[in-house]
């Protein structure tokens, strides 16, 4: 492997109006190394990446040498001419276009090219297949494909191009464990091949584990690069925050023959069966298990939504059929939609509205059907102090928070109408650790007061820290049933990597 | 050999549905399947095919256009003026319509990009302002004095069948036209990279923009090019009835969206095709020309049309229900 730097920059500082970006950054990365940067939402990993990448312009002082060759500042050409290739977090590529196409799309801005030569497309398709040893049907559409698998076609677009730096944003965000582990394969097979990724990621342990050097910074400045052996998670969340991570959550215990909720024997005929358990007041229950195990389709069983077939589910010791939202909201169940996105939030709304949406009536006068508006401000004073929002002006539409304060709306929207169970799909999904912190203390407050929750998630150490009791579900049906105090990561992360469904 | 990739296409559906209802129609009538009524029926409906193809290149690039009605009746009143006042060329007959045209699409491609208010509001405003400047400036008058180079044109046939009883059937002229639009639409948006860079930017305009793809180039180009087509629609319809009217082809946006729609192109962007497009605006010409065959009242024809959409649309909405099922 040749060794040396590939990518040289010093005294990068960039500004917005009063607010620092980027202060007097000096980052290298060395051929053939997986770089990862790592650092809090706004700590200014997108502002660098965009600098590299030429889309945003550092203020003047700034130099990036690339391969020899030094410049002031980036023009998006130069950039991908020096075989810089991002493939992005939401992916940027075309679903509605085949897989061949997404991948020799870049044929098309090649110099004063009119007319698309297909098999040129198809063979850097096949070419970039080859060096990552996949095979995808050419002709499929992209969207027909796995998140995780369209994320494989991004990567073989950047190949295509002749990807010597491969910038990779948050690519871990929407996969699975086990998706996590075929791209880290993918990307060790590219390593080898001479191929320098800059890795970018909020997951520590995944940074860890792939990363020969971690950058990390904070507030616009680099705060360190360590090498991979010398680093702790500890250290870097460490230096992320500025202050140690509290890793212990400590739940309150719970009254564990109170019981609140039960499900028997719950059957939905398609995406789980046979799912038994029991929730006490007070207590979190975690289900854990690969993404698409029937976890989320239990969810909205629970919810309303999505009717099962057999089986009985008792609240308060009375049965019930929740054959509706409304009907599950009025007896006291709330839902944290896993995708905030597209189901938790209004985001061009402003975010005092979306707050309020699911407890309208508490603000609607009875009289005339109108919206009560100051006890509107009230309770959403309220919350934003209560769930530690930050925000600057109600008024302001949700889309302008960041993801963590997203969620938290989501979740504080739900809390105020003091449901009995709260089911949480992924919470903490694509937030930054500090945000994650808040709704884990906000996890346990609410336990405390008895309510029941049922915290479903893919991350391990989030179940273990973060409830009383995991469930292990797999192929839609409950696997194990564990105590969490009882579990190590390293346990539990063994069962649901292993293919087998054995029901313990 | 009926492929699962066939299976999964509007066009192999609206293929079939079109076979279903030629052959009703056929044994219900003695009109129908002749080459007098389907001559006609060609002919008649070039106008709308033409304009369908450009309305699909806009749907595809994520916009939407409804002011081609208004652009192709500017364009048609200001060529009827000129060929009729001074110079009575037939070249020139296209020509200014084309230009004309491609002027008035530049001007929303102008607004929508650099507003960014969405399509459909700004052309439905283009269209009552291009549409009220005329009425107003020409005060709704006809144009009947074409030249005689411009009547005889629209009389030129392209095959002649002899008929035992007498006359021949002759296929117009004009459905060359549309034919000539299909093999050009289906170029662009098959083998030119503007074409393929139009699909990209109506699946993802963000990732068509890192792409290195200039939207602004793009937008341009979708409308520009269907106030060409308009344009040219506009002579083609002026040829059909030898008379320029300013109030004769507002009003028609729905029928041409709709064959489109019918067609498989997604009013999100990114998606259609030539040839659904083309068995759109067949679907809708046999069901119309039917419903006349059978004497039905022409109330109904809308009705008929309505339906139609109604059916295409919802079919279209459970394909891609079972697929994202499929999918997850």
């Amino acid at each position: 492997m040749d060794e040396g730097v590939f990518l040289e920059a010093t005294n990068v500082s960039k500004h917005y109006g009063g607010v620092t970006a980027l202060e007097d950054v000096d980052m290298g990365i060395n051929r053939g190394e997986v770089h990862c940067l790592v650092g809090e939402n706004g700590s200014g990993k997108s502002t660098l990446v965009k600098i590299i990448t030429g889309v945003v312009r550092p203020e003047s002082g700034a130099r990036i040498e690339i391969e020899e060759e030094i410049y002031s500042s980036l023009k998006p050409i130069q950039s991908y001419e020096k075989g810089i290739q991002v493939v992005h977090q939401d992916l940027s590529m075309f679903p509605n276009l085949t897989i061949a196409e997404n991948i020799g799309i870049g044929q098309y801005i090649e110099h004063g090219r009119l007319f698309v030569n297909w098999s040129d497309i198809k063979n850097r398709a096949r070419k970039a297949f080859e060096q990552l040893d996949v095979e995808f049907a050419l002709q499929t559409r992209l969207g027909d494909l796995s998140l995780a698998d369209q994320q494989l076609v991004a990567i073989c677009r950047a190949l295509a191009s002749d990807a010597k730096l491969l910038i990779m944003d948050e690519p871990t965000a929407s996969l699975t464990q086990e998706e996590v582990h075929r791209l880290f394969e993918i990307i060790r097979g590219l390593k080898e091949n001479g191929v320098t990724t800059l890795f970018i990621s909020h997951r520590l342990e995944e940074v860890l584990e792939i990363g020969d050097r971690i950058t990390v910074l904070r507030n616009g400045r680099k705060v360190d690069t360590l090498n991979k052996d010398e680093a702790t998670k500890d250290d870097i969340s460490y230096l992320m925050t500025g202050e140690e991570i509290e890793h212990e959550y400590n739940l309150e215990g719970y009254e564990e023959n109170e019981t609140l909720f039960k499900v028997e024997n719950l059957t939905d005929g398609e995406h789980y069966k046979k799912v038994s358990f029991e929730v006490a007041r007070g207590e979190v229950k975690g289900i854990i298990g690969p993404l698409g195990s029937g976890q989320t389709n239990l969810a909205l069983s629970l919810f309303g939504l999505n009717s099962p077939e057999e089986g009985k589910i008792i609240l308060d010791g009375e049965e019930v059929h929740l054959d509706s939202i409304s009907k599950a909201m009025n007896l006291g169940i709330g839902y944290v939609p896993e995708d905030r996105l597209t189901q938790g939030v209004v985001l061009e709304q402003p975010t005092d509205n979306n707050l309020i949406l699911t407890s309208l009536e508490q603000f609607t006068s009875s009289s005339t059907g109108l919206l009560k508006e100051d006890r509107q401000t009230e309770f959403v004073e309220e919350a934003v102090e209560e769930f530690d929002i930050k925000i600057g002006d109600p008024e302001d539409p949700a889309i302008s928070l960041s993801g963590g304060n997203q969620q938290k709306v989501v979740v504080a929207k739900w809390v105020s109408i003091e449901p009995k169970l709260l089911i949480m799909n992924r919470p903490t999904h694509g937030i930054d650790i500090a945000a994650k912190g808040n709704i884990y203390d906000l996890i346990s407050e609410l336990a405390a007061k008895g309510m029941g929750i049922i915290l479903i998630s893919d991350e391990v150490d989030e179940v273990i820290e973060n409830s009383h009791n995991t469930m292990v579900m797999k192929e839609g049906q409950i696997v194990d049933k564990i105590k969490s105090e009882e579990l190590s990561s390293e346990e539990l992360y063994n069962e649901l990597t292993s293919s087998e469904v054995d029901i313990k | 050999m009926i492929s699962k990739e066939l299976l999964k296409r509007t066009e192999f559906y609206l293929l079939i549905v079109i076979v279903i209802i030629s052959t009703v129609l056929t044994i219900i009538t003695d009109q129908f399947l002749t080459f007098s009524n389907w001559f006609d029926l060609l002919r008649n409906n070039s106008f709308l095919g033409i304009l369908a193809l450009g309305e699909l290149v806009v749907l595809i690039s994520g916009g939407i256009d409804v002011s081609f009605t208004a652009t192709a009746t500017v364009a048609q009143y200001a060529m009827g003026i000129i060929i009729s006042r001074y110079v009575g060329n037939l070249f020139l007959a296209f020509l200014i319509p084309g230009v004309i045209g491609i002027g008035l699409g530049s001007i929303n491609a102008l607004i929508i990009f650099f507003t960014g208010v969405p399509a459909v509001v700004v052309t439905i405003a283009t269209l009552n302002v291009f549409n009220g400047l005329l009425q107003f400036t020409t005060g709704g008058k006809w144009i009947y004095n074409l030249p005689a180079s411009f009547k005889n044109f629209a009389q030129i046939k392209i095959v002649e069948i002899p008929q035992p009883d007498g006359w021949p059937v002759g296929l117009s002229i004009l459905v060359l036209f549309w034919v000539g639009a299909i093999i050009l639409t289906w170029l662009i948006l098959n083998r030119s990279t503007i074409g393929r860079k139009l699909y990209a930017m109506g699946g993802n305009d963000e990732a068509a923009r890192r792409a290195g793809f200039s939207i602004f180039r793009l937008m341009l180009f979708a409308y520009c090019y269907m106030g060409f087509l308009a344009g040219i629609a506009s002579v083609v319809q002026a040829q059909q009835n030898q008379v320029i009217q300013p109030n004769a082809i507002v009003g028609r946006e729905l029928d041409v969206l709709a064959a489109t729609v019918i067609g498989g192109a997604s009013v999100f962007g990114g998606k259609g095709s030539v040839l659904g497009t083309v068995l759109g605006v067949l679907l809708l010409a046999i069901v119309r020309n039917g419903l006349i065959l059978l004497g039905v009242s022409s109330y109904w024809h809308k009705v008929a049309t309505g339906l139609i959409i109604l059916v295409a649309v919802v079919v279209m909405a459970l394909q891609r229900k079972f697929r994202s099922e499929a999918a997850a």
